[in-house]
């Protein structure tokens, strides 16, 4: 009994043991909001979509306004020119500047996704949250609208609208967002009736809080990662949408320049000049999969069911 | 379970209506006749009126709309302006063989590729495979399918020259095709069974079928397998929606005589009627499509075929 | 007596995101043939990360760091998996806490039980099986055996289903069968049911059970031995008299106290205060010493011994040692 021997006789008088010591959480309190960052933080993929998708953003904002030339300046003297030092994309058919038509058109897709994804949110989340707070009749008939439009295959809608109305930027912002805003609606209705009957809020209602407070303290801050996420979700399907119209000929119009434009017209030329369809899809691509990877990442740190 | 498909095939022509509707009106809106303006202007008026007559359009847009709805019923989309004389649902019958084959094709394709990176993806969790699997299902849904099928038909077809890359000649025109539309297929199915099957991996059950001396491949199969593919299912809905849209820009690249490649000329050259068919063609397979996975879903899975049975069973 | 299972310095880690938890640390008990062995402590206490262990059932970024588990003399600690998957469910088998999630919702009753059966015994026809399946469907008291053989786990009752649970656990009439928690999840007039079923089979096919749960009114019932488990140690072991009636260890002092008194006019009910250690760093000297009324300087700093008080019982206090109980005589002198 070695040790025994180690321990001296006045180690056995009593100890103070500090009583807050005793209560005392190991990890620091973080609201869900710091958690999540701090769990979006650790996820290296999100990390790199971000910062990818910053980079993308900021060249389709300031891209064009640096660049010598403009997107619709034609120049028939370097048609088809490929990637060099003057054209870093190269040029088309007319000559114009890819690397400006490129960005040109990122910021209007961009554009056209981020203007939908708003106004799917404005909507659907008016929408959901009316139908779930007001309950009863109005949320039974209002839920009867939204079965019956989730019916109805949105892109077949969209090429509808895009026939019917003047082709233009604002043409496929409307359709993208008529029959965009259905999804959102019914996520926000689903959380914030599995909030109403959640414990935390019964209990918040046993205390006497107001219905100003729960929403405002509950709701509110529990729906808006449902919100977030969603949104991350229709920004890179309204930019695949654009890009689909375009493609099949009923989006956007020459010169107007969107990657859906692009693409399309670098399809007509891939035999003889790849380059003028890969440099536009690998900047959809990108886009895409960084918004996808981020919107995982986000619902991932987000979810407070995945909170340790 | 009766009263349910009842409800159901309800939804399913009020939804329809509206589709019917909303297209009937909106083709309206477009300006002029649906004839070209041009060619319509070389006939004498005589002949305009006619033309006018034959096709009902002198009669007020409610008694049209009346008129179409009533046919739309009995399977009458009207005649094709483009394809003269040929009634819609004619032209539309012939193009489906095409496009049914592909799409079947692409299912099956997703559906075996998919399911099985999706199970091994989530049995080997955080392995290199499940990376892999990730990186497929991010792709898959990340690449339009125009731009996959476009590339796989220069490099593969062109370049390479393995397959044909255009034209509608024999099985193997559809290969390519195919592949291109199993792609998000794939994707969906992947990144939702690995989903699904690490959910069930945690579950209670899976652990007493270990605690039973089971070895990993029956506890895989028998547990974890069957009870994460029972919700596949609910995903055909949106896998549909993928075909239907992939098959407009897929078939237009290979020149395929279905029915996408049908909508998009349609579309090029204003021939109303054919798009109004389509367009509820497309809608009712949709509708019919969702419809019969939710209620195949209530009878493959036991928890919800007893739960909407009542306790009368 | 045969010592029919033996656990010796057992020790598991669990690897999550921010660090190693040491969730049991050196744990050692054995159990003997028909015995009753009652694992009792408060959540996080290790308790069911034991007996998983012994199982070979631990999460997969949980492992066996050290020890040793010698069922009838073989280690199972280091036996292959493939090997491990022929004691189990025969051999050792395993009674879940929540019976609710504890059975495949897509089989029925009848194949989960089969199952079992089908996996030991190869031998056996598909019509031997079904036979056998309604007898152990018969043994656990359910009634109308058929029409439970085709039902789906959610047609049944909690009580039914861990009726059910029990049959595929004893299918295979185990050496010893471990039960998390067994009665938790069910009504309490449920508990009793399945308490008195696992004792009258017990009898029947002569089986030694480890009970895990942190009902004391179980413990009482069920157990002959108990096994009280603090921060992943355990803190004192001992026949049910000693534990209840010669208690040695205040944490186990605690858990008795916090038993609420029908006859006693207390106001209020006794809690232990503050909360169980961060196993991710556990505290060098005893784990209980944060929250013991009587916490010593020495408590802080060195793990205690095991103390032996009979030969059945022992326990980990410093409480217990000689010079604490001098310095509380001079203590006691003081105030005199």
């Amino acid at each position: 009994m070695a040790q025994k021997t180690e321990i001296s006789q006045e180690l056995f008088t009593k100890a103070v043991v500090d009583k807050d010591e005793r209560e005392h959480i190991a990890r620091p309190n973080l609201t869900a909001f710091q958690d999540g960052w701090l769990r979006l933080k650790k996820n290296k993929a999100a990390v790199v979509s971000l910062a990818i998708l910053v980079v993308i953003i900021l060249l389709a904002v300031f891209g064009p306004i640096f660049s010598k030339y403009t997107f619709y300046d034609t120049d028939y003297l370097h048609t088809y020119n490929g990637p060099s030092a003057t054209h870093l994309f190269g040029t088309d058919q007319f000559g114009r500047d890819q690397w400006a038509r490129i960005w040109q058109g990122t910021r209007i897709s961009l554009l056209i996704a981020v203007a939908a994804a708003f106004i799917d949110l404005f909507i659907g989340v008016t929408f959901g949250a009316v139908s779930a707070l007001f309950g009863g009749k109005v949320d039974a008939v209002m839920q009867r609208i939204i079965e019956i439009l989730v019916g109805i295959p949105q892109l077949i809608i969209v090429i509808l609208l895009m026939m019917v109305m003047p082709a233009g930027i604002w043409t496929i912002v409307v359709a993208l967002s008529i029959t965009g805003w259905v999804n959102m609606a019914r996520l926000v209705r689903a959380q914030i009736l599995k909030l109403k009957n959640q414990e935390f809020v019964l209990a918040a209602r046993v205390l006497g809080t107001g219905n100003r407070e729960i929403i405002l303290k509950h709701l509110i801050p529990n729906t808006v990662g449902v919100i977030v996420i969603n949104a991350m979700f229709t920004i890179p399907s309204a930019i695949f949408t654009e890009a689909f119209l375009s493609f099949i000929g009923i989006g956007l119009a020459e010169p107007q320049a969107s990657l859906g434009v692009l693409i399309n017209n670098g399809y007509q030329v891939l035999q003889n000049f790849p380059f003028l369809l890969i440099f536009p899809a690998v900047v959809i691509v990108l886009i895409m999969v960084c918004f996808s990877i981020l919107g995982d990442g986000l619902r991932d740190a987000l979810d407070p069911r995945m909170r340790q | 379970m009766f009263k349910y498909i009842c409800k159901r095939i309800v939804y399913l022509l009020i939804t329809l209506l509206i589709i019917v509707t909303t297209t009937f009106f909106l083709m309206k809106q477009l300006p002029g006749t649906p004839f070209d303006a041009e060619r319509f202007n070389l006939l004498s008026a005589a002949q305009q009126a006619q033309f006018l007559e034959k096709y009902g359009l002198n009669d007020p847009v409610i008694v049209q709309y009346g008129k179409y709805i009533g046919n739309v019923f009995r399977g009458d989309f009207g005649t094709s302006f483009f394809y003269t004389g040929q009634p819609v649902s004619g032209v539309i019958m012939g193009r489906i063989g095409p496009s049914a084959l592909i799409g079947l094709q692409a299912i099956l394709i997703g559906l075996s590729v998919g399911l099985i990176l999706g199970i091994i993806a989530a049995w080997r969790h955080n392995s290199g495979i499940d990376y892999f699997t990730m990186v497929v299902a991010v792709l898959g849904v990340s690449v339009p399918n125009f731009v996959a099928a476009a590339l796989l038909q220069y490099y593969v077809g062109l370049k390479w020259g393995v397959l044909p890359v255009a034209f509608w000649q024999s099985w193997k025109s559809s290969i390519l095709p195919s592949v291109a539309l199993s792609f998000g297929v794939t994707a969906m199915i992947a990144r939702f069974m690995r989903t699904e099957m690490l959910d069930v991996l945690e579950q209670d059950y899976i652990v007493t079928a270990r605690a039973k001396g089971l070895n990993q491949f029956k506890v895989l199969m028998r547990h974890a397998v069957r009870n994460s593919i029972i919700p596949v299912v609910t995903i055909l809905g949106p896998i549909v929606v993928n075909l239907l849209t992939g098959s407009l820009a897929v078939e237009n690249i290979y020149s395929i005589p279905g029915i996408g490649s049908l909508f998009v000329d349609s579309i090029k050259t204003n021939d109303y009627s054919t798009i109004m068919g389509i367009t509820i063609f497309y809608s009712a397979f949709y509708i019919f499509v969702v419809m019969v996975v939710d209620i195949l879903y209530s009878v493959i899975d036991p928890r919800i075929r007893l739960a909407s049975g009542g306790k009368g069973e | 007596m045969s010592k029919l299972l033996e656990v010796e310095n057992l020790n598991v880690h669990i690897k999550t995101q921010h660090g190693i938890v040491q969730a049991v640390r050196g744990v050692s008990f054995s159990l003997e043939k028909g015995e009753t062995l009652a694992i009792v402590g408060e959540s996080g206490s290790g308790k069911s990360i034991t007996v998983k262990g012994v199982m070979g059932l631990l999460p997969s970024n949980g492992k066996i760091a050290e020890g040793s588990v010698h069922l009838e003399g073989k280690d199972l600690a280091s036996l292959s998996e493939h090997e491990m998957q022929k004691i189990r469910g025969c051999d050792i088998s395993m009674i879940f806490q929540d019976p609710m999630t504890s059975l495949n919702p897509t089989m029925t009753v009848g194949k989960q039980i089969m199952e079992v059966l089908h996996e030991h015994h190869h031998e056996l026809t598909k019509e031997q099986l079904k036979q056998k399946a309604l007898e152990q469907i018969k043994l656990v008291g359910l009634s109308n055996p058929e029409t439970r053989f085709g039902q789906y786990p959610h047609q049944l009752s909690g009580g039914m289903r861990q009726r059910v649970v029990i049959a595929i656990a004893l299918a295979c009439s185990p050496k010893v069968l471990i039960a998390d928690e067994p009665t938790t999840s069910l009504d309490v007039t449920i508990q009793a049911q399945i308490l008195d079923l696992m004792k009258d089979l017990q009898g029947k096919i002569d089986t030694s059970i480890i009970i895990i749960t942190h009902n004391l009114g179980v413990v009482a019932n069920i157990a002959n031995r108990v096994a009280v488990m603090y921060g992943g140690k355990l803190v004192e072991t001992g026949s049910v008299r000693d534990l209840f009636y010669h208690t040695a260890h205040p944490y186990t002092k605690g858990l008795l106290a916090s038993i609420p008194k029908l006859h006693e006019n207390e106001q209020q009910l006794f809690s232990i205060p503050g909360t169980p250690p961060d196993l991710m760093d556990p505290p060098k000297g005893c784990p209980f010493a944060a929250r013991c009324p009587h916490t010593m300087k020495v408590c802080q700093e060195f793990m205690p011994e095991y103390t032996h008080l009979s030969d059945t019982h022992c326990a980990a206090c410093w409480l217990l040692d000689s010079r604490a109980q001098q310095e509380a005589a001079k203590e006691g002198e003081n105030h005199v």
